[in-house]
């Protein structure tokens, strides 16, 4: 199970924290301090591996992982995660804050460290990503194309909304009863149906 | 990376229609939230940002609790206040609101409330517990956290004709079969069902499920394989590949299902072999994802009941791993190898120059790693090398974690292996080791194991080593390693026939005309000779030894010396007094000294003065000390200390002491007696040689003005000669030297504390901190902390001195131990002293009270109360332990300190006494 996602930056300032397990507030605090003092000073050419920190439980726990530009991406997970599995997680993730990189510089180059601030810009809507792929500490999705889907028939939801706000009661029934796009990917299992042979019925 | 980057920004332009609304991306940056953030940016102190955020929470408080605030202000406000709480700002009035907009609303409403609920509250949060029925408990708990329908019953969602819905209602439940096992089994069928969805992503999440509760489900393990198989042989659509390996999470997740099915179980085991081995050919593409499937194969394979020809190809594999040059694959590749290497150690072997490269690896996880697959493969033979290595990185290991790790390790093997590993740490681990570690050590020795054959072997093989270990190069042995040598010498040596005492009596001889060799381990060594001490050969040794050291300045030595020749020239008594073999009851020592009672009484009519326990004298030195124009000494004897930690250390020390009576006692007390005269006269020389001072600057103002604040016990290491050889410094940069010399010199006097100041410059209107973290080396009563400012105005330059008394209470923290374990811990501990105090009365029951008291003023733990005894715990900061054992006796508390460190049961008890006598 994953206990904890950490992004902070190089400083260690926290840009977005989630956790699964439940700490309070000050030991999240500790916890963040903790993870970033591990993690920063090691260098960028040793493994992204890190025997768990004291606070967040010890030797049964790893901290995974990846410095990617001012941002450190941290997973502590335990040992029922794979190591590297986890690793190319991170991976997917970073593409996605790399993307919002790219958008924001287009619109506004006022900021230095566009990469960083963007993810709180957008702080609810990366939360939403993130809810796409890692639920209640379990790994929920790790098809990117599959995420993308999912946020946007978010989006399209909100924009809608946006549309019918001067009528939110009607906002809302549209919402409900709109018919949703398939999501232009969606499996077709077909005669490829996965078989499991000696199930007892129920 | 790139490639995953331009994937994503070639398949996404849809995401970018989240904010292809004119203006949204503007408004984040012109939002409320956008203008917070950017404030926070522009601010440079932490304290700055702590009042920014204030104002920030009492503008949201504001905003959210006016009823004028519509749906869109409330989410915006919730997003910053979740920003704030990410930072470590309270945002708790925001909760309940959080909750509201998750009821209410529209759906992107709900998304955001929703959202807040889940990073805002716990399970545990009142109001989980109080704002919610049952319909809303569930979608909070499980952390389900939206969803496109209204309904809220989860288990409804299962047969949702939506893929995504379902595969999370799936996980939903199983976060509910966590939190409440009992109320949700009949949702087991569920789980099968999940199982046999005809969408993959449905039955992925469902092997969460089973990955916790496999055990029960022997009867799937043909299902999981035949599920395994067609993933491996990629029959799933083209969509679940990921860098064209079919859906790898999902066979990393059945690889694990299955080793947890196939361990201990042949029949099981057989079913999976041929997937197994499809699984290895198959993971061929050069990328993370497949060596994560391979290194998961790996794994099953060795956890499954064994098949050669797949241990074979495992074993090739792990190898690809540990040779890799990508340094996550190593580490990986030692960790298969840390697993496998219990079933197999010769693949250790194949792999020795690689370990062996690992040790010296510049990345301390790997080395960490690399030690962690040693202490496996541990045995008799290469024990020395393997815990020379572990205590190496225990050297330049400063990680707390990893510290406590290693050294559980090394005590590991020092179970299996004493005698090797404790002679490494002895040697390496030097002089730097608790002296806990080698009395523990020498009562192993000496009590020994169950078979009486393996005492002897062991005992045998002892002194055989540590002749061995004379006749080579002893000057760079530590003092505490000679200190057990000796020892185990002198008592066992006699269990080799055809060993020569007056061989020993040589190389000990040896040991005694080293200038290295301390005042301590020479009494040791002074002892191991008594011990020895037969035939004409060694006594002549003896006689010319006690020759000379009779005029030994040491006082201990000068008695040791003296027992010696007294003993070696009196066979009888020697034997009557030290008996060959060592008998294993416990000597009863009488720790009253009550044989001494006539001898004090007749003292004390002749006119002698009483005795005082050192706390004792120490206090009263310190209510005279306003009179007093010199500053005091030490006041601890340090002679007479020393002389009772060899006693208590040494069990046949104690022998010696209760068996001499009074003769030995005599001589004891008048040692006594001349280290009391030394208390007022300057000591220059010390045991450890000549007594540095702390800082010239503070000696000098010593010198002139005897401060009244100070103690006596202060200048341990302070104490100086002529204070004019070492006038003031002026200039900073050797001053800096100097105070860094001086706390090195602190720490090497096994003084108080060790701190190094450095200097600083301070402007104008700045305040400068500096943080210093103060460890006891040696408790004392108090702790002085002294120190300079040097400062420049108008190119004059001043120096201001400053000191800071510190009471040992300031370091003392509660301990929280069980009766029990406080009962284990009290036989372990080896420095003790008793003393009667006096007890709070004017409650109903004292000892309680008085108990509090203590526990109020110093910071005590009481760990239970008993009738009339109570018994307390204490620590120092850095975890050393001190028990109290307090019992109502004849109107007075009589307590009983006991510790690890030397003088911390001491100094402790003063400050009981200083405390008690307040009330």
């Amino acid at each position: 199970m994953i206990k904890a996602i950490l992004i902070f930056n190089n400083h260690g300032k926290p840009r977005l924290i989630r956790f699964y397990q439940y700490f309070a507030e000050d030991m999240q605090q500790q916890i963040i301090r903790e993870t970033f003092h591990l993690v920063s000073k090691r260098d960028d050419n040793v493994c992204n591996f890190l025997e768990g920190g004291s606070l967040i439980g010890g030797s049964d726990y790893k901290l995974i992982y990846r410095h990617y530009a001012t941002l450190y991406f941290v997973f502590c997970v335990d040992s029922s995660e794979s190591e590297l599995g986890i690793l190319d997680l991170i991976q997917t993730m970073q593409s996605f804050t790399f993307f919002f990189q790219v958008f924001v510089e287009t619109l506004d180059k006022c900021f230095e460290n566009v990469c960083e601030l963007d993810l709180i810009f957008h702080m609810d809507k990366v939360h939403y990503i993130l809810q796409e792929v890692v639920m209640g500490g379990m790994v929920l999705e790790t098809n990117m194309n599959e995420i993308v889907a999912q946020v946007e028939v978010q989006n399209r939801m909100e924009k809608s909304e946006g549309g019918l706000s001067a009528a939110p009661a009607r906002a809302v029934s549209a919402v409900k009863n709109m018919n949703l796009p398939e999501i232009p990917r969606n499996i077709n299992i077909g005669d490829i149906n996965i078989k499991v042979p000696s199930l007892s019925p129920f | 990376m790139s490639d995953v980057v331009e994937k994503t920004l070639t398949a996404l332009p849809s995401l970018l229609s989240l904010d292809s609304q004119p203006g949204s991306a503007k408004l984040s940056s012109t939002s409320k939230l956008g203008a917070l953030i950017r404030g926070i940016t522009e601010l440079t102190s932490k304290h700055e940002e702590e009042k920014l955020i204030q104002r920030e929470l009492a503008s949201l408080k504001d905003q959210v609790s006016s009823p004028n605030t519509s749906m869109r202000q409330m989410k915006e406000a919730m997003v910053r206040a979740i920003y704030c709480e990410m930072l470590g700002y309270e945002a708790s009035f925001s909760y309940i609101h959080a909750i509201k907009l998750a009821q209410q609303g529209s759906i992107l409403d709900k998304r955001v409330g929703y959202l807040a609920v889940t990073l805002f509250l716990n399970e545990n949060h009142e109001f989980v517990l109080t704002c919610y029925d049952y319909k809303h408990i569930i979608p909070i708990i499980i952390y389900c956290v939206y969803d496109t329908c209204n309904t809220p019953l989860v288990e409804e969602k299962l047969n949702h004709p939506k893929e995504i819905i379902r595969r999370k209602a799936v996980l939903a439940l199983y976060k509910f079969y966590l939190i409440a096992p009992n109320q949700v089994q009949h949702i087991h069928n569920r789980f099968r069902k999940a199982l046999c969805d005809k969408d993959p992503g449905v039955m992925f999440a469902s092997l969460h499920i089973y990955l916790q509760m496999i055990k029960g489900y022997k009867d799937l393990t043909a299902s999981f394989v035949t599920i395994l198989k067609q993933v491996v042989s990629g029959k799933l659509p083209m969509d679940f590949n990921y860098h064209s390996v079919p859906a790898p999470w999902l066979q990393i997740q059945l690889l694990r299902i299955l080793s947890i099915l196939g361990k201990n179980d042949q029949s099981t085991s057989e079913i999976m072999y041929d997937v197994l081995d499809e699984s290895l050919k198959r993971a061929e593409i050069n990328h993370n994802i497949t060596y994560a499937i391979l290194y998961e194969c790996v794994k099953c394979i060795y956890t499954i009941y064994p098949k050669t020809d797949l241990l074979e190809k495992a074993a090739k594999c792990i190898g690809n791993f540990v040779l890799s040059s990508k340094i996550n694959l190593k580490y990986l590749g030692l960790k298969a190898l840390t697993y496998v290497v219990q079933q197999d150690p010769k693949l250790a072997l194949q792999h020795q120059m690689t370990i062996i490269e690992c040790l010296d690896h510049p990345d301390v996880i790997i080395k960490r790693e690399t030690l962690e697959l040693l202490f496996r493969i541990t045995n008799a033979q290469n024990i020395t090398v393997i815990v020379e290595k572990m205590l190496e990185f225990l050297h330049q290991s400063k990680d707390d974690h990893t510290t406590i790790d290693l050294v559980g390790k090394v005590a590991e093997i020092a179970e299996k292996y004493p005698l090797q590993t404790m002679n490494t740490v002895f040697s390496l681990g030097g002089d730097m080791i608790q002296p806990d570690i080698p009395n523990s050590f020498l009562k192993l020795l000496s009590e020994g194991f169950e078979s009486e054959e393996e005492n002897k072997k062991l005992r045998l093989f002892a002194v055989d080593s540590y002749i061995l270990l004379l006749e080579g190069e002893t000057r760079n042995l530590p003092q505490r390693f000679l200190q057990v040598i000796s020892w185990v010498l002198g008592e066992y040596s006699h269990l080799r026939n055809d060993l020569d005492p007056a061989r020993v009596m040589t190389l000990l001889t040896k040991l005694l005309e080293m200038r290295q060799t301390s005042s301590e381990t020479k009494t040791w060594v002074l002892m191991a000779m008594t011990k020895l001490c037969s035939g004409e050969a060694s006594v002549s040794i003896a006689r010319s030894v006690c020759e000379d050291l009779s005029s030994s300045m040491d006082t201990v030595q000068r008695q040791r010396a003296h027992e010696l020749l007294l003993l070696s020239q009196d066979r009888a008594l020697r034997s009557q007094l030290l008996p060959l073999c060592s008998d294993p009851e416990p000597l009863e020592v009488d720790s009253s000294l009550s044989f001494l009672d006539a001898f004090v009484s007749e003292a004390l009519a002749a006119g002698a003065a009483p005795y005082k326990p050192p706390h004792q004298r120490q206090e009263e030195l310190a209510q005279q000390k306003a009179l007093s124009l010199e500053p005091y000494e030490l006041s601890l004897p340090i002679n007479m200390s020393s002389s009772c930690v060899t006693g208590r250390q040494s069990p046949t020390l104690m022998s010696v002491s209760s068996g001499l009576s009074g003769d030995s006692a005599e001589l004891s007390h008048k040692g006594g007696s001349t280290t009391l005269k030394l208390e007022g006269v300057k000591r220059v020389w010390g045991r450890e040689g000549y007594l540095s001072k702390k800082e010239p600057v503070e000696e000098v103002a010593q010198a002139e003005i005897p401060s009244p604040l100070s103690s006596p016990n202060q200048h341990t290491g302070a104490s100086g000669t002529s204070s004019n050889t070492h006038p003031p410094i002026p200039t900073p940069e050797p001053e800096q030297e100097k105070q860094q010399l001086a706390s090195s010199l602190f720490v090497g006097l096994g003084s108080q504390s060790s701190l190094c100041l450095v200097r600083a410059d301070i402007y104008a209107l700045h305040v400068a901190v500096f943080q210093y973290s103060l460890s006891v080396i040696r408790p004392v009563v108090h702790f002085e902390v002294m120190g300079m400012l040097s400062y420049q105005s108008s190119h004059k330059s001043h120096e201001v001195e400053f000191t800071y008394k510190l009471p040992l209470t300031n370091f003392i923290r509660p301990f929280t131990v069980s009766t029990e374990q406080y009962g284990a811990m009290w036989l372990a501990f080896s420095n003790d002293t008793k003393q009667n105090l006096n007890l709070v009365t004017d409650g109903q029951d004292s000892l309680t009270d008085t108990l509090n008291v203590l526990k109020g003023k110093l910071n005590l733990h009481i760990v239970e109360i008993i009738g009339m005894e109570g018994i307390v715990a204490c620590r120092l900061a850095q975890d050393q332990p001190c028990l109290l054992h307090c019992h109502i006796h004849a109107g007075t508390l009589a307590v009983w300190l006991r510790s690890p460190v030397p003088d911390l049961p001491d100094s402790l008890l003063y400050h009981c006494q200083r405390a008690l006598e307040g009330t």
